[in-house]
């Protein structure tokens, strides 16, 4: 969804976006519905818990995490089952116990631990190559409010590469939906230094 | 929209978090312990600190003199060749097994009042299994040399680990556990740790927080895959800690020794598990709560939950303690009857019964409402819980190994001081990990306690 959307009127380098508040998770749910019906597509909120409904109230595909974490449990139990059976039927074949030296029954319990440990590395790493974090530097930052996002405050964002994006008419709608402390967040100029 | 006026005639469950707290208090309340200056720091804090550091340098001087003398200074000898170090071993890893019961099957479970204790029980995990690793390590005497035996490493020996041995899927799941437990714990903390950075005062602070919490900032585009992903890890983790208990008890019964080898042994371990962690997060909490001032969040209703827990988990190892005996007797196997006629009024006899006076016994106290709610009360059992429990692996292991088939050769296990020391030190490596924890970290996962309040119901209009 990056650049798809470039048109001749986009705003100036500089504008990341714009930002207004909402008193509460309600309030947010209908700023966002204003907002998307108003046309915009480029929204995101900012809260300090995930909202009930937000995904649905954002219109947001369903998260492909699940599909890497089956591939990585997938990688885990076959590769655990390779491993064991390579090294103590094949490799290096000892008897013990006069059990057989291909004893898959005995494969059981390392290929759970494998399945797991692999899925539970893909839903970590996933979930941050999702979300594009680490991200240590990140426009929003530089507004002065937006500490409180990870407080008590909700917040909603709307980017100026929306390719509806009017300055006028989304200050209007944000206004009417019930948001307040609007603000225009500057992108960073290049090569800057912020504080 | 729930808006209707609560009647008179309907009971409303006790809220989880004390009422009229607002989302900034809850703030402030969390990070307060974690923001004071290193100046400030409370005194009590520093002793607590200061005991911990002294026993982990117990444990530093025992891992020591243990790695150059060999594990010959510890009491193990035949007949009893495993002893305080499997026993600690297995209490510290059951343990641990509360604080992923709390995070993942009761999240699964949609129980909310496990918010205000996950993130602490979390941490009582990682130390605990940290703590747990020591001995099988330890054990081997030299770990750099096991380490061919345990883990398969291609090496010049052209050797590789047996798979068809549980020890060797001990290694595994521990392993996976401990490190699963730490994904779980750092996604659990990620929010958290970009409030801790929003607050900073100092550059220090914003930059190490800045730099753990990776850029949150809390957009629902990332909670999107973050619900996703915790509730997959949840998932993940909840077999998982099924599976860790069960294959430490397979350690135990796939051998076919009397005492040992009894299929009641995984599901009566995993019980045992939960039980005896949460007592540790019911001593550890009672203390914490009170010390940091956070009675508010951590309500009466969730001690009372999980004395509620310990009351069920205890009756499940009492009723596995009476069913080993009663198969040790029906079995008709004549050493099987031997051994747990000999665990019960052999010379361990002192053993099995404070085993089973605070395991079985001081649990059932839990049946009063009264008891359940009482301070004093619940922190003198949980601690009962905590010795009740490291008696049950002392007496499954020791009463096992000590007479066995031929006469001449049976023995009395006795620990020698590194025995001792061994295990205190430990003590010392977890309080010392925890006491970090509690000064560094925020100790109740704030954005999830956030996430249970009224506030956060969107179908709630009004805020405040």
């Amino acid at each position: 969804m990056s650049s798809a959307s470039l048109s001749k009127d986009r705003p100036p380098r500089h504008i990341y976006g714009m930002v207004a508040e909402f008193a509460s998770p309600h309030a947010l749910l209908e700023g966002v519905r204003a907002v998307r019906k108003a046309g915009f597509t480029r929204i995101d909120t900012h809260t300090p818990f995930p909202i009930h409904g937000m995904d649905k109230a954002m219109g947001l595909p369903p998260s492909k995490l699940p599909w890497l974490v089956f591939a990585g449990g997938l990688t885990g139990a076959v590769s655990a089952f390779l491993l064991q059976w390579w090294t103590n039927a094949v490799d290096y074949q000892f008897l013990v116990g006069g059990k057989p030296v291909f004893s898959y029954q005995a494969y059981v319990p390392v290929c759970f631990e494998l399945t797991v440990l692999l899925s539970a590395f893909c839903a970590v790493l996933g979930l941050l190559a999702l979300c594009g974090l680490p991200r240590p530097y990140h426009p929003l930052f530089l507004h002065p409010r937006f500490a409180r996002a990870t407080d008590d405050g909700f917040f909603l964002s709307v980017e100026a590469a929306d390719p509806l994006w009017d300055e006028a008419v989304l200050r209007r709608v944000l206004t009417a939906a019930g948001g307040s402390e609007i603000a225009i967040i500057r992108e960073a100029p290049e090569g800057g230094v912020h504080v | 929209m729930s808006s209707a006026a609560p009647s008179p005639t309907v009971l409303q469950p006790e809220p989880l978090v004390k009422p009229g707290v607002s989302l900034h208090e809850i703030t402030e309340a969390i990070c307060a312990p974690v923001e004071t200056e290193l100046r400030k720091t409370p005194l009590g804090w520093i002793i607590g600190f200061g005991v911990s550091l002294a026993f982990l340098g117990i444990y530093l001087v025992t891992v020591v003199y243990l790695l150059w003398k060999g594990i010959g200074i510890w009491g193990n000898n035949q007949p009893v060749g495993w002893a305080w170090d499997i026993t600690n071993f297995v209490w510290w890893i059951g343990i641990g097994h509360a604080g992923t019961l709390i995070s993942a099957i009761l999240f699964l479970f949609r129980q909310k009042w496990r918010t205000s204790i996950n993130r602490f029980s979390e941490a009582m995990t990682i130390f605990a299994v940290l703590c747990a690793l020591q001995f099988p390590l330890l054990h081997t005497g030299r770990p750099w040399v096991a380490i061919y035996w345990l883990l398969p490493l291609p090496n010049s020996m052209s050797i590789w680990p047996n798979f068809r041995s549980p020890l060797v899927w001990d290694v595994f799941a521990v392993s996976t556990y401990f490190t699963v437990s730490l994904l779980f714990w750092y996604v659990g903390l990620i929010p958290d740790l970009a409030t801790l950075r929003d607050r900073a005062r100092t550059r220090a602070r914003a930059i190490v927080y800045g730099v753990l919490a990776m850029g949150w900032r809390g957009s629902n585009r990332h909670w999107q895959h973050y619900e996703k992903a915790y509730l997959i890890l949840a998932g993940l983790s909840t077999p998982l800690v099924l599976s860790v208990h069960s294959i430490v008890s397979f350690d135990f019964s796939t051998s076919v020794l009397p005492g040992w080898h009894t299929t009641i042994f995984p599901p009566y371990f995993v019980a045992g598990a939960v039980f005896s962690g949460f007592g540790l997060v019911m001593t550890l909490m009672v203390l914490a709560r009170q010390y940091f001032g956070l009675r508010h969040l951590v309500t009466m209703r969730v001690l009372e939950n999980m004395n509620k827990i310990m009351l069920v988990t205890g009756t499940m190892v009492g009723y596995a303690y009476a069913m080993e005996a009663f198969i040790a007797w029906y079995g008709g196997s004549i050493y099987e009857r031997f051994t747990f006629a000999n665990r019960m009024f052999g010379p361990y006899w002192w053993a099995y019964w404070t085993m089973v006076s605070c395991n079985v016994i001081s649990p059932q106290l839990f049946w009063f409402r009264r008891i359940r709610r009482s301070i004093p009360a619940m922190f003198i059992i949980s601690i009962f819980v905590n010795i009740g429990m490291w008696f049950e692996r002392f007496v499954i292991i020791v009463t096992s190994l000590h007479r066995d088939f031929v006469p001449g050769s049976w023995g009395y296990f006795r620990p020698t001081l590194f025995d001792v020391s061994m295990f205190l030190g430990t003590l010392g490596l977890f309080f010392t990990l925890f006491m970090l924890f509690l000064r560094f970290l925020p100790m109740i996962a704030m954005a999830e306690l956030k996430g249970v309040t009224p506030h956060a119901d969107p179908h709630a209009k009004e805020h405040g």
